[in-house]
């Protein structure tokens, strides 16, 4: 414990989220594989953005930016592209991420640029006191949905995958290890990673659903997903309905930053005369 | 010494500008009139071992310019009208967290998309106040293609003094215009970095020795582990629900600037000395400003002109100045009055101020300015000599 407490801030705690969050749960995860990389403090960087789960950064010790509302993963990405030696995580919710920051998070997959994106998915709007998200599943509650939820919800780790993320994995605030491992493996990825946390929220989404308190709503987020292992032998009957967990994509490619610096190096050999001074653009263009 | 001459539009001028001053990163989204500068540095940063990108959008680029200046490097985004609008809420972040970053905005017609993408200079007040709340802001307005080249290193150099945001209101006439432009030696340009922190033992990013002072920055991934939010902050940089607190934080912002005010006004005269009838003008709308006050002195009609090269903070005391010996201030700009109003406000009544709006898209002809000098040199009253200007009203 005293090891894992060296990564907060300890004047910062204790933390705002409400008894029974899951949150904590996932900070927890992500500050014990930084621990098992053997990071330094001083060399990682965590971005956020608005939301319950955005407020995690605060309590961390290291660079960190609570951003504006969705647009954590384009501050990271500023971030990463001058600094590509520093480790760059996003920490982000469903409404951050797969709302409002929707189009930063498809782009920042296309550029497999090195970030690390844990999405904490709650499956709504905690901060705002329960309205439903993209990720709030057909036909459950929310305060903007009195009547059940008309719209389809994302699977946003289909969605990362299709829009180019090289690491793709899920997991629970149920599943701690498996949760640890896969941002473990994030963090190795070069290029960009997603790592879904499905955490409860016991204070809007389990009340307004009727779901019970934070051990009634970690036993439903248990008996709705399944190890993607699991899944091939158990087949499709079984498993039907069920959140795929586990490492879901695992596709190395060629990391955004470093293709940068391949180009910068290209680029200076081609004008190695210049000088780095001022007015390139009258004497070195083409 | 070696000067360099050459033939180049403003928004080039601009982007040279900001190489000049250091410019290490560029993160932008196309749009005209300010896409040159977009296109000018993805071809040049490389070269400088500077990095450039183009987001998603315009918010995605002011974003990932504030995470570029965290680390340390000198950051620029370039965007006209709708672009701007979508950027603020970012900027207010920027101000409020006190990270510099130039922003070039080449004005276009608005609002919306306007009629693209004839010239307008609509753009004043947003950039005051575009985001919410109060904050500090720099607003400077090159007024031809060589000013573009040094407002832009202007720009740097504040934002990185003052940790603020700092826009260059550039036009779209202004920034396509093709001038020769005579560039002063790089050994002659001294760039400004901000102040940084010697170690992070006891770092408080947002102490200040005095009030409207300017906290020390450090930049990340060098063990200062300091915290940057958009809630209000202690000088530790924690998040605080302290009104105290909160009201000391956004009174020292606004006092940075305030306080500076003087050293911050930036504005070239011509003829002020004995005129009467006074041009207060900025951009290319001052271009004809200047054409027009030309002629009327060689009539024999007294008047002279106050070209604004910083707009915000407004240079109230050059205008109080001006007020006092003209008997009336005529204020052509490419909008319905938007500094027409900061010029009614330090006038206060001294003398009649009119305003020469005009929002059809076309630079003022020397001659609308001109009528409206003559007019007012006959004692036609203010309002009377704005019909008397046609269209330009």
């Amino acid at each position: 414990m005293s090891d894992i407490l060296r990564y907060f801030r300890q004047d910062m705690l204790p933390h705002i989220w409400c008894p029974g969050c899951g949150h904590g749960t996932v900070t927890g995860a992500l500050v014990r594989a930084i621990d098992k990389l053997g990071l330094s403090k001083n060399k990682v960087c965590i971005v956020s953005g608005i939301g319950c789960s955005s407020r995690a950064v605060g309590y961390l010790d290291f660079d960190t930016v609570h951003t504006t509302h969705g647009r954590a993963i384009a501050f990271a990405t500023g971030i990463k592209l001058a600094r590509p030696e520093l480790t760059v995580i996003v920490m982000t919710g469903d409404g951050d991420c797969a709302a409002i920051g929707g189009n930063h998070f498809i782009h920042a997959a296309r550029r497999n640029i090195g970030i690390t994106t844990i999405v904490m998915n709650n499956n709504i709007y905690g901060m705002t006191s329960g309205q439903y998200s993209p990720m709030t599943p057909k036909g459950m509650y929310g305060t903007t949905a009195p009547y059940g939820n008309v719209e389809r919800s994302f699977d946003l780790c289909e969605l990362a995958k299709a829009s180019g993320a090289t690491y793709v994995g899920r997991a629970t605030s149920y599943h701690v290890p498996l949760l640890i491992d896969l941002i473990h493996s994030a963090l190795q990825n070069k290029g960009f990673s997603v790592v879904e946390a499905i955490s409860q929220c016991p204070t809007y989404m389990g009340r307004k659903n009727k779901i019970g308190g934070a051990v009634e709503m970690l036993e439903w987020i248990k008996d709705g997903t399944v190890n993607v292992k699991a899944a091939a032998a158990l087949g499709s009957e079984k498993t039907k309905g069920k959140i795929l967990i586990g490492e879901l994509h695992n596709a190395p490619e060629s990391e955004y930053t470093a293709d940068y610096d391949e180009l910068i190096d290209r680029v200076q050999r081609k004008y190695d005369k210049f000088q780095g001074g001022l007015y390139g653009c009258a004497s070195n263009s083409d | 010494m070696a000067k360099t001459v050459k033939l180049m539009q403003g928004n080039e001028a601009c982007t040279i500008g900001a190489l000049a001053a250091g410019l290490e990163f560029y993160a932008g989204y196309p749009i005209t009139p300010s896409t040159e500068i977009a296109e000018l540095c993805a071809e040049e940063l490389p070269k400088v071992g500077g990095k450039f990108i183009q987001m998603e959008d315009e918010i995605g680029s002011i974003a990932a310019c504030i995470g570029a200046s965290l680390t340390g490097k000198k950051a620029m985004t370039a965007t006209s009208g709708p672009g701007f609008s979508l950027m603020q809420e970012s900027i207010g972040y920027a101000s409020l967290c006190e990270v510099p970053v130039v922003i070039i905005d080449v004005q276009r017609m608005g609002p919306s998309t306007g009629m693209p993408t004839s010239l307008a200079q609509g753009d004043v007040m947003q950039a005051r106040w575009g985001t919410h709340g109060d904050h500090p802001v720099i607003a400077l307005a090159p007024g031809n293609v060589r000013e573009c080249f040094d407002l832009t290193i202007r720009a740097f150099d504040l934002a990185e003094t003052y940790r603020v945001p700092v826009i260059v209101l550039s036009d779209e006439t202004i920034g396509h215009m093709r001038e020769k432009v005579v560039l002063p030696d790089p050994s002659e340009i001294r760039s400004v970095r901000r102040a940084a922190p010697s170690s992070p033992a006891g770092y408080k990013p947002y102490a200040a020795e005095e009030d409207g002072g300017v906290p020390l920055m450090a930049p990340f991934g060098e063990g200062y582990r300091w915290h940057v939010t958009g809630l209000f902050h202690n000088e530790a940089g924690r998040p605080t629900n302290s009104g105290e607190v909160a009201d000391k934080l956004l009174r020292r912002l606004s006092r940075k600037i305030e306080k500076n005010a003087d050293e911050l006004a930036d504005y070239a005269a011509e003829s002020l000395e004995d005129c009467e009838i006074a041009v207060v003008s900025f951009g290319s709308s001052a271009m004809s400003g200047l054409s027009a006050v030309r002629r009327a002195r060689k009539e024999g009609v007294k008047a002279g002109m106050l070209r604004l090269k910083t707009i915000w903070p407004f240079p109230e005391k050059a205008v109080a100045e001006l007020a006092k010996r003209a008997t009336r201030v005529i204020v052509p700009e490419m909008n319905l009055g938007q500094i027409a109003l900061e010029v009614e406000r330090v006038v206060a009544g001294a003398c009649p101020v009119q305003r020469l709006g005009k929002v059809n898209g076309e630079l003022f002809r020397p001659e609308e300015v001109y009528a409206a000098i003559m007019s007012a040199a006959r004692g036609d009253d203010a309002a009377g000599a704005g019909r008397a200007a046609g269209e330009a009203r």
